[in-house]
């Protein structure tokens, strides 16, 4: 049930970010998500890619630091308090969420997520019971 | 004023029959009692008897700071411990500073020279002396503050740092005389302006400064920012501290070295041959009168020249020249001695990272600012930007804990730092001094 993200270390300097989207369309690699966090110093990109393996190796050939780490997608109901239902729930349990960002693309009727947890698999397991929907990595790289 | 004036002004003939004799008590005294020097002697074939005038002063082994740190921490003392009541260490040395000794004697040489120091930079008895120096195991601070009370004159013990509530003690203590670092002096007058005080309105006539490098330009903008005549002071921990060379107010030409307590040498650094007066090279110290902790042909890796031409001020001793570099990598950051080795060792030290590093160093707002860059490896990367922060923080208290220098740590991209000729370059020093 998790999902695959990699993450690849960027000084803040002009022209980093189109070099790893141009290192990623020349290898074919279509981003499915992305999210930046950057200090004043460096930026850590994450993304969700439809061939992760290709897409960590073409990029460390090119001298980044890339870095591979499990997230969950959750679908979130597309309506006011959707987002808020659930991390209610996080909340409830003592489950910290580490990070998250938007999917681009919606999954039906519903949003997608991606939350970076440290216990991902009490997530997950919390998250069924409360008959919230987490995709896996295969269907969410071709949505 | 000349505060020793039969020793300060003596005629050459006079100073080199005293400097002969002193070297050949210290050669007699370090052969008995430092087994270092002894089997260092040996090993060139030398006995102390053979030194017969001072030319024959180069035929004796030199004695780097790698001898001294293999002798940590005691093992170079020439006196037993009941006899030493003083001890200092250099700075920035991992795990093992330089450790120097004082006896009693010692001290009241050191304190002497210094009170000789200040004397030459313009104070005297009823001078009332700002000493911005730290105090501690760093010689600057109590070197300088007993050369002030030999001297007569009134020290404030004010230490480094805290700087407005300085501004303050300036303001209504009167001080008329300064001894810092030349940065620190810079860094008073910013803070002096930022909350309305004018040096102008301050009694400040002379400033003694030193522990690191500076310019011609540097002196001419804190005399004109902090309205005093400023002077140059050489010292270093091994020799004795601040006090073995003094700049005086009336040349403002080079550093007097107190030659009747210290012979200084110029060799060439690679070659290790002895230079002629005027040429520029490595300056190299034997003490002539330490009883706890001699050092003979020592090797400061500061370059600089000697020259013996008379001075207005009317002292007979030769002056060096500002150093204007070293030898080796040391970076001197705020008064620290810092060797880009070091920095590595506290880089493998700190759990997972890589050695790929690039020190940075620049003046900012006149302070030294010490950039460390890392490179990060796929080990040490984390998707979490705060991983990555406490892994600067982590590096940062290290490099403050064991070489006692602030450090801004700055991760960067592997191949981040610029290689010359596939070798990484390891100092940027952006200072222009």
């Amino acid at each position: 049930m998790k999902v695959e993200q990699i993450s690849v270390f960027l000084e803040n300097k002009s022209g980093r970010l189109s070099e790893v989207t141009a290192i990623l369309a020349e290898s074919e690699v279509n981003i499915r998500a992305l999210a930046l966090a950057d200090t004043s110093d460096f930026g850590v990109l994450r993304l969700i890619v439809d061939d992760t393996e290709n897409a960590r190796k073409a990029l460390k050939n090119n001298g980044f630091t890339v870095g591979k780490t499990n997230v969950i997608a959750v679908e979130v109901p597309d309506q006011p308090g959707g987002l808020h239902h659930i991390l209610t729930l996080f909340y409830k349990a003592d489950i910290n969420v580490e990070y998250m960002y938007a999917f681009v693309r919606s999954s039906g009727d519903n949003a997608v997520m991606i939350f970076r947890i440290e216990k991902e698999e009490e997530a997950i397991r919390l998250l069924e019971k409360n008959g919230v929907s987490v995709i896996d990595g295969q269907r969410l790289y071709s949505i | 004023m000349i505060h020793d004036i039969e020793y300060e002004t003596m005629p050459r003939e006079a100073l080199e029959a005293i400097q002969l004799r002193r070297l050949q008590n210290t050669l007699a005294r370090v052969y008995s009692s430092v087994p270092f020097y002894r089997d260092a002697f040996n090993a060139a074939g030398i006995k102390p008897s053979d030194i017969k005038s001072l030319s024959d002063l180069s035929r004796i082994p030199f004695t780097t700071k790698k001898d001294l740190r293999d002798n940590y921490p005691f093992n170079m003392f020439a006196v037993p411990m009941d006899n030493v009541v003083r001890i200092h260490a250099s700075s920035g040395t991992t795990g093992q500073p330089t450790v120097v000794g004082y006896t009693a004697r010692d001290i009241g040489t050191w304190s002497n020279l210094m009170a000789r120091a200040l004397a030459a930079g313009g104070a005297g008895r009823g001078d009332i002396i700002h000493n911005a120096y730290g105090y501690g195991l760093f010689t600057g601070g109590l070197g300088i503050h007993y050369g002030a009370e030999r001297l007569g004159a009134s020290v404030i013990p004010v230490s480094g740092g805290n700087t407005k509530r300085q501004v303050v003690i300036m303001k209504d203590f009167g001080p008329t005389i300064l001894t810092s670092t030349p940065s620190y002096a810079l860094h008073l007058a910013e803070v002096a302006e930022e909350v309305g005080v004018s040096f102008d309105s301050l009694k400040f006539k002379f400033g003694v400064f030193g522990a690191e490098p500076w310019s011609e330009k540097m002196r001419e903008e804190i005399e004109r920012k902090l309205n005093l005549i400023a002077v140059d002071i050489y010292g270093l921990s091994e020799v004795m501290g601040p006090g073995i060379a003094i700049e005086c107010h009336e040349g403002k030409k080079g550093l007097h070295v107190f030659e009747d307590h210290f012979i200084p040498e110029i060799v060439d650094p690679e070659t290790l041959e002895l230079l002629p007066y005027g040429e520029k090279g490595e300056l190299v110290f034997t003490s002539l009168t330490k009883e706890a902790f001699p050092v003979i042909r020592y090797r400061t890796r500061d370059i600089t020249s000697l020259n013996p031409e008379p001075c207005i001020c009317g002292r007979t001793h030769v002056r060096m020249s500002r150093v204007t570099g070293r030898s080796d990598d040391m970076l001197i950051i705020r008064g620290v001695n810092v060797f880009p080795t070091q920095i590595e060792s506290v880089l493998m030290e700190t759990e997972e990272v890589e050695p790929h590093y690039q020190l940075v160093v620049d003046r900012e707002d006149n302070l030294d600012v010490l950039t460390v860059k890392v490179e990060v490896s796929e080990r040490t990367f984390t998707d979490e930007v705060k991983g990555l922060q406490s892994l600067e923080r982590r590096i940062s208290k290290n490099i403050k804990e064991l070489l006692g220098v602030s450090a801004r740590v700055k991760l960067v991209e592997p191949k981040g730092i610029d290689r010359s000729q596939g070798k990484a370059v390891r100092v940027v020093d952006n200072r222009n001094i």
